[in-house]
This record gives C-alpha cells, sequence and structure tokens, in this order.
C-alpha cells in the first residue's frame, strides 16, 4: 500500500494487507493523533487496508498561530 | 463499525465517548458539543456579534463554520503574521473560506502595523522568541480591533488539547496566577476588553480536524516553522500517550480542573484591574502594556538601520 504522510509530504510503501491500528503502530502514531484518509473517507483502526490502497495519513496535531 | 446513533457505516470511532459515527451523525455530535459548551458556560448569545479569530488552520475554521451553522452572527478576525509562505497560505485559505461562504472578514497584516510588526522581523529585531512575541502581538490586535469595532466577544479556536497542555505545563511549574485565568471564558477586567471564550474547549484536535475535514473546509496542513520544537507539542505527546492508554484522560484533567481546581487558585490570586497604557490607550499591568514595549524594542533595533541608510 501506498502511504502518504501530511504535513511531511513523505510517502511511504508497505507490503501486504494490515489493520489501521497495524500501520499506525508500525509507524509509531498514536491513535487520535492522524486522520487516515483513503478514497476521500476516513478509516477507523478496526478497519483493514489492502496492498492496492493509497491512503493519507495527516496529523492533527497543530503547535501553534 | 456501526454508527452508534443511525447503525449506517461509520467513518469515526471516539474512544473516549465509547461511540462510533457516520459522517452524517458526526457533524450533528459536533455540532451539539460546541452549542453545549458555549450555552453551559454562557459564552455568548445570538444577540452577540462574535468576533472570530481565524487563522486558516483546521481549528479556527472549524469553529468559525460551527458558529455559522449554529446560527450566530460572526465577523471574522485574521492577521497575517509575515511569517513567510506558511502566513501566505493561511491567508489565503482564510479569505476563500469567507468568500465561498458570504462571510465578513477583518485582516490586519502586521507587517504594516507600526515600525513593521511581521513575526519574522520582531524575532529578528529584539531577543524574545517568535512564538512569545506572536501571542503578544495577537493579543494586542485581538483586543484593539474588538475595542474599535465594537465587538464584546472574542472567540478563539482553542480545543480540548490546547487546553490539557496548557494546564499541565501550568501544574508542572505551579504557575498560580496562570491557573487562575485558564477558563473558556475570560471576563474582561477593563472596558477596552472584550470577553474571551473558546467553543471548542470540550473537543479534541482529532475530533476538530475530522468535522473540518467532512465538512470539507480546506485548511492549511503545514505546522507553523516555528512551532518546531514547542514545548506544547511535548506536552500534547505526552497527554496522548496517556489518552491511548486511558481514553478520556484529556477531558477528565480539563474538566475536573475548571469544576475543582481553578476555584482554589482564583481565590488565592485576585489581581488589581489593570491601567491605561501611555502610549495606545489600551489596558496595561504597568504604565506600559508589553505591545507597546516590544513596539519600543523593535523601534529601537531599527534606528540604527535607517541612520544608516540615509547617508
Amino acid at each position: 500500500m501506498r502511504i502518504t504522510l501530511l504535513p511531511q509530504r513523505k510517502e511511504i510503501d508497505l507490503p501486504g494487507r494490515r489493520r489501521v491500528a497495524d500501520v499506525l503502530r508500525h509507524l509509531g502514531m498514536l491513535p487520535g493523533t492522524v486522520m487516515v484518509i483513503r478514497d476521500d473517507e476516513l478509516v477507523t483502526e478496526q478497519d483493514f487496508l489492502e496492498p492496492e490502497d493509497s491512503v493519507e495519513i495527516r496529523s492533527v496535531i497543530s503547535g501553534g498561530a | 463499525m456501526k454508527c452508534t446513533r443511525c447503525r449506517e457505516h461509520a467513518e469515526v470511532h471516539l474512544r473516549q465517548h465509547n461511540s462510533a459515527f457516520c459522517r452524517r451523525c458526526y457533524v450533528t455530535f459536533f455540532q451539539r458539543q460546541v452549542e453545549r459548551a458555549i450555552h453551559k458556560e454562557r459564552m455568548f448569545t445570538v444577540e452577540e456579534e462574535v468576533l472570530v479569530a481565524v487563522s486558516g488552520g483546521k481549528d479556527s475554521l472549524a469553529l468559525w463554520d460551527v458558529l455559522v451553522t449554529l446560527g450566530y452572527r460572526t465577523t471574522g478576525l485574521h492577521l497575517a503574521l509575515g511569517i513567510g509562505d506558511y502566513s501566505l497560505v493561511s491567508t489565503q485559505k482564510t479569505e476563500q473560506f469567507a468568500q465561498t461562504r458570504d462571510l465578513t472578514l477583518i485582516s490586519v497584516p502586521l507587517a504594516q502595523e507600526g515600525p513593521g510588526l511581521a513575526i519574522s522581523t520582531v524575532a529578528a529585531s529584539t531577543n524574545r522568541k517568535p512564538c512569545a512575541a506572536c501571542g503578544t502581538v495577537k493579543r494586542h490586535v485581538f483586543d484593539r480591533v474588538a475595542a474599535e469595532r465594537g465587538f464584546g466577544v472574542v472567540a478563539t479556536g482553542h480545543n480540548l488539547d490546547d487546553e490539557a497542555a496548557r494546564l499541565l505545563g501550568n501544574v508542572l511549574h505551579w504557575q498560580t496566577d496562570h491557573l487562575a485565568k485558564q477558563s473558556p471564558v475570560l471576563q474582561p477586567t477593563h472596558e477596552k476588553f472584550a470577553r474571551k471564550v473558546k467553543p471548542l474547549f470540550r473537543v479534541s484536535e482529532y475530533e476538530t480536524a475530522v468535522y473540518a475535514f467532512i465538512r470539507g473546509i480546506d485548511y492549511i496542513v503545514d505546522e507553523c516553522p516555528n512551532s518546531v520544537g514547542a514545548t506544547q507539542l511535548t506536552y500534547k505527546d505526552v497527554l496522548n500517550r496517556l489518552e491511548a492508554a486511558m481514553p478520556g484522560s484529556k477531558l477528565t484533567f480539563v474538566q475536573e480542573f475548571l469544576r475543582a481546581g481553578r476555584p482554589a487558585f482564583a481565590t488565592a490570586e485576585a489581581r488589581q484591574p489593570p491601567e491605561t497604557c501611555q502610549r495606545c490607550g489600551m489596558p496595561s499591568y504597568g504604565a506600559v502594556c508589553s505591545f507597546c514595549r516590544l513596539v519600543a524594542e523593535v523601534e529601537r533595533k531599527r534606528q540604527p538601520l535607517r541612520r544608516t541608510g540615509s547617508a
């Protein structure tokens, strides 16, 4: 699966079918600190991501301004 | 996962509320959370016009969207901070948001204020950290515009994570005067101050981001370049680790402080009402307010450059 991280603007490829919770754990991200978006829809931690998916993982934490 | 309300497919799971929501029900949930906060804390009524501080980020634009949807009368106030491309994009997103919804927006470019108060200029001209200077300038301009235009209420997009992080910092350093004042509603202590309210104080950054996403709000995703390494981010990380282990911790921390903790500090830290600044006429806890002291510092640092240039 192709993962785009925002705001870092970094792309990562992960093999296989994975639960969203596992992907976040693999990337060292805490639940509730990012939105996971696939085809303009949000996916929850319990959902599965398929090998052919392109997803955006967008941080929700802001530091100011 | 099914929506707790309507049993349709859920896109959002909120562990702290033990609930899941489809898109439509989530919007209803979020708007009700904000409306409940406004009513319970008596922030403002539909008769009052609210000045909404909007930065172009998800929180302030989501706040403005909710307030307009709930039927409140609003005007947006945007400060172009002058932090390079970050500020240019922030201004563009804010103006686009206002235009597409036919909302009134007041824009203040800080580069044109006084001796030139773009945050990058202030940081270069003084010994202050950019974030500290930014806070001083923003608070002054919010108050000044509200006073000049007759707004009795200023609303900001501070969310639960912001409030919890601020509370953690205040507790770690036992800043009792700050603890006395930390509240989602700050009543004015001077006739030139507006009431300051934080209608999003009960909703997390995640919940606000989800609302903005579902509502199709185009906000700036990039972070302020001056926020790298900010202490607030460290506090937020600590709190998010706690929240992951014990969902609901952030909300309990803030709500119980307001109910059981703050009253003790407020009694101990009653302060004299402010005087009037000799330079700008705004309220001040000294002869000259912190904003004018900062402006004087910028003016002093810039004077030698002007003398050199006029040979």
